[in-house]
């Protein structure tokens, strides 16, 4: 074989109710085997019962140079957390 | 127990040769596809080929159960896989030949999975319960099988020229052995009787169909012949190959007799 198969970004649902999660990736010519080759690789042990494939090209990510300007001005700002409020008794467990 | 004597037609023994068959073709070919583990062409096949694997040794598991529930001689599943040699294996000759290349393991296992899920769906119908429920939870997996590799049939048949003729080359050297999984004999015969299971030729239709449609999106071009290598689900004469597979297979119970794991 002269070229790689694409590589493909896995998302399973583990159960009703939650969402898909990453976890992990792997090699496929289409969509349609990597969602094969995912349910081989990724639910032998009864993980899931949704997948997603994503051709990892089709990805757009932060860079790891960004990292400064994205996410430290929010450090500083603990009042964004919704911490400051008096829950009333009759609210109970939030 | 209670299946062997309410079937009059079908005596004990047609009964356990008649499970032998089933639990022998997915011992064997269970043990052929184990053999490419670590040595698949990705490690997305391979992790696939021993699920694949994995799910074969688990139908044999219940398969042989039974059979040697309804032999009655207190042997387990363990003991008919280990401690029988090759002429009292009844797979069909098709799953005991060799691997070879990863092409010929593929087209190896769509015409048999394609031959499994057309016997499974009728043995739901068995009037012995326990095979009725096997062959219900064998049909989810065997379901999945037949996905898997008729599309990587098609996929390297309708491939590049390499892979094209490998895959020909695959189907040219399979298709003899073809035939064995649809002939019939008196424990297919008292079986269809007692409800046990279908006429074997009776799945040839619907195999076809599979398969056809299959090699037609493959490009592949079906051999014509209908000349077919029989024996092993009779016991009459294996390949060369089985013995050496079961030497290895069974060489720890063998060489350790009752170690267990």
């Amino acid at each position: 074989m002269s070229q790689e198969w694409p590589l493909w970004e896995i998302f399973i649902r583990g159960q009703h109710g939650l969402s898909h999660r990453h976890v992990g990736s792997l090699h496929a010519p289409d969509a349609e085997m990597a969602i094969k080759n995912a349910r081989d690789v990724y639910t032998r042990r009864n993980e899931g019962v949704s997948i997603w494939v994503v051709e990892a090209k089709h990805i757009s990510a932060t860079a790891p140079g960004e990292k400064g300007p994205l996410f430290e001005p929010s450090e500083s700002k603990v009042y964004r957390h919704p911490s400051f409020f008096d829950i009333p008794e009759e609210a109970g467990h939030m | 127990m209670g299946a062997a004597e309410k079937l009059a037609e079908m005596t004990q023994d047609q009964l356990v040769q008649y499970l032998l068959r089933l639990g022998d073709n997915t011992l064997v070919l269970g043990h052929r596809v184990s053999e490419w583990c670590g040595k698949s062409p990705v490690l997305e096949e391979d992790i696939a080929l021993a699920n694949t694997a994995l799910d074969l040794l688990g139908q044999t598991q219940l398969w042989l159960g039974h059979a040697a529930d309804v032999q009655g001689e207190g042997k387990s599943a363990d003991d008919l896989a280990f401690l029988r040699d090759v002429w009292d294996f009844r797979n069909v000759l098709l799953v005991e030949l060799p691997n070879g290349d990863f092409g010929q393991t593929l087209m190896r296992q769509f015409l048999f999975d394609a031959y499994h899920a057309v016997l499974l769906a009728e043995l739901v119908n068995s009037t012995d319960a326990t095979i009725s429920a096997i062959a219900e939870k064998a049909s989810k997996e065997v379901a999945y099988h037949l996905e898997r590799s008729r599309d990587t049939v098609i996929g390297l048949g309708d491939g590049t020229e390499e892979s094209h003729n490998r895959m020909q080359a695959s189907l040219d050297l399979l298709w003899p052995y073809v035939g064995e999984m649809f002939h019939s004999d008196a424990v297919d015969a008292a079986a269809f009787a007692a409800g046990i299971g279908p006429d074997p030729a009776s799945l040839r239709a619907g195999f076809d169909a599979i398969v056809s449609a299959a090699l037609t999106e493959a490009t592949l071009v079906k051999p014509e012949s209908t000349f077919a290598h029989k024996g092993g689900r009779t016991g009459a004469m294996h390949t060369e190959h089985l013995g050496h597979m079961l030497c290895q297979m069974q060489w720890l119970q063998r060489a350790y007799p009752g170690n267990k794991w």
